[in-house]
């Protein structure tokens, strides 16, 4: 009895949730009972069902200028950004309502994993007010100070944001970068206060989960938010503000039209490269794409126009109607890297899968510059520059989880700048002021003026009682104070001015662990000032290893130089002779580990059941041998490189 | 069987055969001794005559001496007493062939070993010759850094387990084709704990399927705790003549550390009893670079083992393996870890002591004197074949016997327990076969051959490579030169060889010479057959 009632029940429950599926699915299967309450009441619209009704183009006519908003959500990290836009989105019935949409926009595997959004995303919504149906145009934005540059490019294309605070975390140094960089923008802004799952607006209070009152969100964007200042009558004027690259369509390009209509079969130029394309699908996001008849100005949609080379659509650029010339739109400030790190194939033999890999990233993240580069111990590569290391970690995540490359990364640097004494050197390069973003090529000092080194203004908001020790941490990073203040009862917010490359590395991280996670800090860029610029040279018994060599400031070097040794002496198997690792200053030598000599490698038993054992290691061994970097005569295998070069995120 | 136990004391007051075979400590193999290998001009050649290391006795009609001449012939040849050439064509009775082979076993002792075993010592093609390994799985108790393959029975079906290492090497002999077994070794686990019964029908089911000549190497593993003097005895009459005791330490807390049962002086006891009866022929092992051990203390026990030990010592630096207390221990911190510089000089020094007290250093852990080498192992470092019995066996050889042609790599199945069924449905339990290709097996030549003191002589390297010789490989290449100006190898007339510090740092040595093999084979001249 008892295991027919088990299996009975087992049954019962698993046609219950196949049903559930079934009717989720829309798809054709037996009928449930109507006692099957799970199943029968299974009311949610079945996402792929209705996306595929969508599928027939939307009239955008419908959708007058004085009927489109179009609004980003700014937040600090983690402050709720991307659950209100989910929910703003199950709201006007983009997506279904069930426990699984967990930040939807974020489409990402990286974005997802970590909880955080890389890259803005776009999300017209329809939503019906006061008798009017609106169409409500969503933007949403990266939340960490890497992608401030995302941020800027997404509210371009805005007349208004949402501010989203967290009530517990209160203001935070991004929560001030992006009210900035909104009020800069000349938009409306209207503040949100997310507490935990609980949003409060405007003395409302809104449950998230259930999704009630996060209308009165919505009400305020079309009430407070100006529509878009466009004319449909002008010629075509549109905004590239984003662009994604598809394997089978080729580039997307997310648009704002600032005049005009365009529709499927128009010529439209690009103003940047000169070149035509014939339009072969317009619409919208929602949020996935949406093929639409048209796209009018004050609109936010997509244009795919047969662009197959990732150069074809630059953010920034404006498109305009074939023989109907505009004037372009204000590019984008474009995005300035930070942080340079080199970047080469674990394989040689994987070059150019990964050199395709890089391209198309780089489309979708085109703050991202490409340099080629090469290194004697892991061959051909490039020298990648990132806005920071967030966006550095996140472009190596993407290339390992999206097109399935792995590399190596070296240690980040910046970009210094060099002031040339030596008249042949000008002639050369052909300026007196150059930038070095690989320290193998950092000129000596006899042919230099002056080295500069990038700066930036550094915000930190943080309790008063860890102010000390952040002052402390800011002093051993060189920084100099530029402001203090108080901005409520017990919390500060310190301005500093750091050189940049001592927070690259690990600064964010100490500040975290030192505030117990409670100072937020963002930075802006500062220019260069000049700095004591010294080139360290690691030896391996008298000879430089030329992959190693780093531009660190004077009063660095001997700290520097000794860390670089200890984890080199930790990463170098024995040889059969003594290595001496040693860090220079030109021909003065800083530091020095010691790698003795061996005086017993040999397996001990070495019988018939270890032969196989033993030669397997041996092949292994031997194999890894080809793959040494000889420097002198001393062989480095590349992961001992890859132990000194990688980066400590 | 009983009519066999019946003839202990007859063997025991067999005449010691020692003064027969002794030769002088040998010269040393690192820099200026003698052409070791075979001077005979026919070497090489599938029928060679016997290799005879000088100061061996040589003896009329020993090259047919108390052989079958046919492995799988149903019409085999009895074993005879040795001196009396036998006639092919006799009629086998098993009781009496195994009664004759405990005889002629008995005679065979009085022979010592080859000084140099460095080639084939019969007229039987290599490919027709094979060392036996019998694995025994079962311990009384885990040692602490053991991760061989053992297990702690609660209750050992011997009979069972007998039977299937017999049906395994009956098997396994008619697959390999092998007309001749030169040495068996009994390894474990430990095998002292098996009965001698168990190990005499092994015996006795070889030379019913073989020819095992009456000097073979018959090699069982001991504990101290394991087998007292009346075992001992047993073991011999079953047909072993050659012990190997593991010893491990003369230090009461390091056996304890150890996880051993026995205590420093029940080891030397045992030494004593087992030179009784196997005199010449008892080797020892003693472990170095234990955690906390120190130099000084440690060449105090190799001292003292000196005073005790037989002819034949083992020094090997303890590895700690995954997955043994040990390991666990010193993960933990709760233990040292063993120091590589201490462990270093305990070894250096201790070869040099051994050196002093006439030992010859035939390989990276194993000393010698009066000739007292284990043809057993140098088979493995000279790349002769072998055969696995037992669970989790390992054993490289052609099975001839089904037409195969090419050497395998041959692992049997771990578990006893499954082994056991394996057995008893297949008659073997053999769960991998890895086809070793050419360029494979030289490589095994050379990983192999290196951990000698002879190394590879050319003689040697030729039978396995006939066109490209030590020379072509090796000598134009940069990093090989270095090593040898380095002194640490030896490429000369005799063959290419380590010196006495590149001995103790072949490990080293191994992927500069690996790669440049392989290359020199890519680089050869293309055979007819490609991939060949």
């Amino acid at each position: 009895m008892w295991t027919l009632a088990g299996q009975g029940c087992w049954r019962g429950r698993a046609l219950a949730a196949w049903a559930t599926r079934a009717a989720r699915r829309g798809l054709p299967g037996p009928r449930p009972a109507p006692t099957r309450g799970a199943a029968a009441e299974s009311k949610a619209p079945d996402r792929s069902y209705s996306s595929a009704d969508r599928k027939e183009t939307i009239d955008m006519s419908r959708f007058p200028v004085e009927n489109t908003r179009n609004f980003s959500i700014i937040a600090h990290v983690d402050h709720g950004k991307s659950t209100l836009a989910d929910r703003l989105l199950e709201l006007t019935g983009a997506i279904d309502k069930t426990k699984n949409n967990k930040q939807v926009l974020d489409k990402l595997q990286v974005e997802r994993e970590r909880g955080i959004t890389v890259k803005a995303q776009t999300a017209s919504l329809f939503y019906d007010y006061e008798g009017k149906q609106y169409l409500l145009n969503l933007i949403d934005t990266p939340g960490h100070v890497d992608f401030s540059y995302e941020v800027s490019r997404s509210l371009s294309a805005c007349q208004g944001v949402l501010l989203v605070v967290d009530a517990n975390e209160g203001i935070q140094a991004q929560t001030v970068a992006n009210f900035f960089l909104a009020f800069e923008a000349q938009l409306s802004v209207i503040p949100v206060i997310n507490k935990k799952t609980w949003f409060y607006f405007q003395k409302s209070q809104i449950s998230a989960k259930l999704g009630t009152n996060v209308e009165s969100v919505l009400q305020a964007v079309i009430k407070r938010i100006p529509p878009p200042k466009v004319h449909r009558k002008n010629p075509l004027r549109a905004l590239v503000f984003d662009s994604t690259f598809d394997q089978y369509r080729g580039v997307i390009a997310n648009v704002a039209l600032f005049d005009g209509v365009v529709s499927k079969g128009d010529k439209i130029v690009s103003a940047h490269t000169q070149k035509t394309y014939e339009v072969n699908e317009v619409g919208v996001l929602n949020p996935n794409e949406q093929p639409t008849h048209k796209l009018y100005a004050g609109q936010v949609g997509y244009l795919i126009a047969g662009m197959k080379d990732v150069t074809e659509a630059q953010i920034g650029d404006t498109l305009y109607l074939h023989k109907r010339p505009v004037e372009p739109l204000p590019g984008f400030k474009s995005a300035k890297p930070m942080v340079f790190a080199g970047m080469y194939p674990v394989d040689q033999s994987e070059y150019n899968n990964l050199k395709s890999a890089i391209e198309k990233l780089t489309l979708n993240d085109s703050s991202v510059t490409v340099h080629r580069d090469s290194s004697l111990a892991l061959g051909a590569g490039w020298r990648l520059g990132f806005l920071g290391l967030l966006h550095m970690e996140v472009f190596n995540q993407r290339l390992e989880q999206e097109y399935n490359a792995s590399v190596i990364l070296t240690t980040p640097t910046v970009p210094y700048k060099a002031v040339l004494s030596s008249a042949k050197l000008i002639k050369e390069y052909r300026e007196k002021e150059i930038t070095i973003i690989n320290p193998a090529q950092f000129p000596d000092k006899s042919k230099v003026t002056e080295y500069l080194e990038p700066i930036v203004l550094g915000t930190i908001i943080t309790p008063d009682e860890y102010t000390g020790k952040i002052i402390m941490l800011c002093q051993a990073r060189r920084a100099v104070q530029k402001n203090m203040m108080y901005i409520d009862q017990n919390r500060i917010m310190l301005k500093y001015l750091f050189p940049l490359n001592e927070i690259v590395v690990d600064f964010y991280d100490s500040l975290k662990s030192l505030s117990s996670g409670y100072a937020s800090f963002d930075y802006e860029d500062a220019g260069y000032q000049t700095a004591e610029l010294v080139k360290l040279d690691i030896l391996l018994n008298g000879n430089i290893v030329e992959e190693l060599v780093t531009v660190v400031h004077k009063d660095k070097a001997y700290a520097a130089g000794k860390a670089i040794c200890e984890r080199l002496k930790d990463s170098l198997p024995r040889q059969l002779f003594e290595i001496a690792i040693q860090a220079a200053l030109g021909s003065k030598i800083i530091a020095r580990e010691t790698v003795k000599a061996y005086r017993k490698n040999v397996l001990a038993k070495c019988y018939g059941g270890d032969i196989t054992r033993k030669m397997k290691l041996l092949k292994r061994q031997t194999e890894g041998k080809k793959k040494l970097r000889k420097v002198g005569n001393v062989e480095v295998p590349k992961d001992a490189f890859i132990k000194v070069l990688k980066t400590q995120i | 069987m009983k009519l066999k136990l019946k003839k202990f004391s007859d063997l025991r007051k067999r005449k010691d055969g020692r003064a027969a075979a002794v030769s002088a400590p040998v010269p040393s193999r690192w820099r200026c001794g003698p052409e070791p290998s075979r001077r005979r001009s026919d070497a090489g050649r599938g029928h060679a005559a016997p290799f005879l290391p000088p100061g061996r006795p040589t003896r009329p009609g020993s090259a047919h001496t108390g052989r079958f001449a046919l492995g799988s012939s149903p019409s085999r040849v009895l074993a005879r007493a040795p001196g009396r050439p036998t006639t092919a064509g006799g009629t086998a009775f098993p009781g009496v062939r195994a009664r004759g082979w405990v005889k002629a076993a008995k005679m065979a002792q009085k022979r010592r070993l080859a000084e140099d075993a460095g080639g084939p010592r019969g007229p039987t093609p290599g490919s027709q010759r094979a060392a036996l390994y019998v694995h025994w799985p079962y311990c009384e108790k885990r040692c602490s850094y053991c991760n061989f393959n053992k297990y702690i029975p609660r209750g050992v079906d011997e009979a069972a387990m007998r039977r299937c290492l017999v049906t395994e090497a009956q098997t396994l002999l008619q697959l390999s084709g092998v007309r001749r077994v030169e040495s068996v070794f009994f390894g474990g686990g430990t095998p002292s704990l098996a009965s001698p019964h168990t190990v005499a029908a092994v015996l006795e089911a070889v030379a019913q399927a073989t020819h095992l000549p009456a000097d073979s190497e018959v090699t069982l593993e001991a504990n101290p705790t394991s087998a007292p003097s009346s075992r001992l005895a047993a073991f011999r009459a079953a047909g072993v003549n050659r012990l190997s005791i593991g010893l491990q330490s003369l230090d009461d807390t390091e056996l304890q550390l150890l996880g051993r049962t026995h205590s420093a002086s029940d080891a030397l006891q045992m030494l004593a009893e087992a030179r009784r009866h196997f005199p010449g022929r008892v080797s020892v092992d003693l472990m170095l670079g234990l955690p906390a051990q120190h130099v000084g203390p440690w060449l105090g026990q190799l001292q003292k083992l000196l005073h005790h030990c037989d002819d034949h010592v083992s020094l090997y630096q303890l590895s700690l393996e995954r997955g043994t207390a040990l390991f666990t221990q010193v993960q933990q911190g709760s233990l040292p870890a063993p120091d590589p510089e201490l462990a270093a000089e305990m070894y250096q020094e201790g070869r040099a002591v051994l050196r002093e007290a006439g030992f010859r250093q035939y390989e990276v852990s194993n000393f010698a004197r009066n000739g007292a080498l284990s043809t057993h192992n140098w088979t493995y470092w000279q790349c002769g074949q072998y055969l696995g019995v037992g669970p989790g066996a390992h054993g490289r050889f052609i099975p001839q016997g089904a037409g195969g042609h090419t050497r395998e790599a041959r692992i049997q199945t771990l578990e006893p327990d499954n082994w056991m069924k394996e057995v008893m449905l297949f008659g073997h339990g053999t769960r991998k076969r890895i086809p070793l290709g050419e360029l494979a097996l030289l490589e095994e030549v050379l990983a192999m051959g290196l951990r000698t003191d002879v190394g590879i002589t050319h003689q040697h390297w030729q039978r396995f490579e006939p066109q490209l010789t030590l020379w072509d490989v090796f000598v134009a290449d940069k990093e090989v030169q270095e090593l040898l100006e380095q002194g640490l190898l030896l490429l000369d007339h005799r063959g290419l060889r380590c010196s006495w510090e590149g001995l103790a740092v072949l490990d080293s040595m191994l992927p500069t010479l690996l790669s440049r093999l392989q290359e020199a084979w890519q680089q050869r001249t293309p055979s007819p057959v490609p991939g060949g």
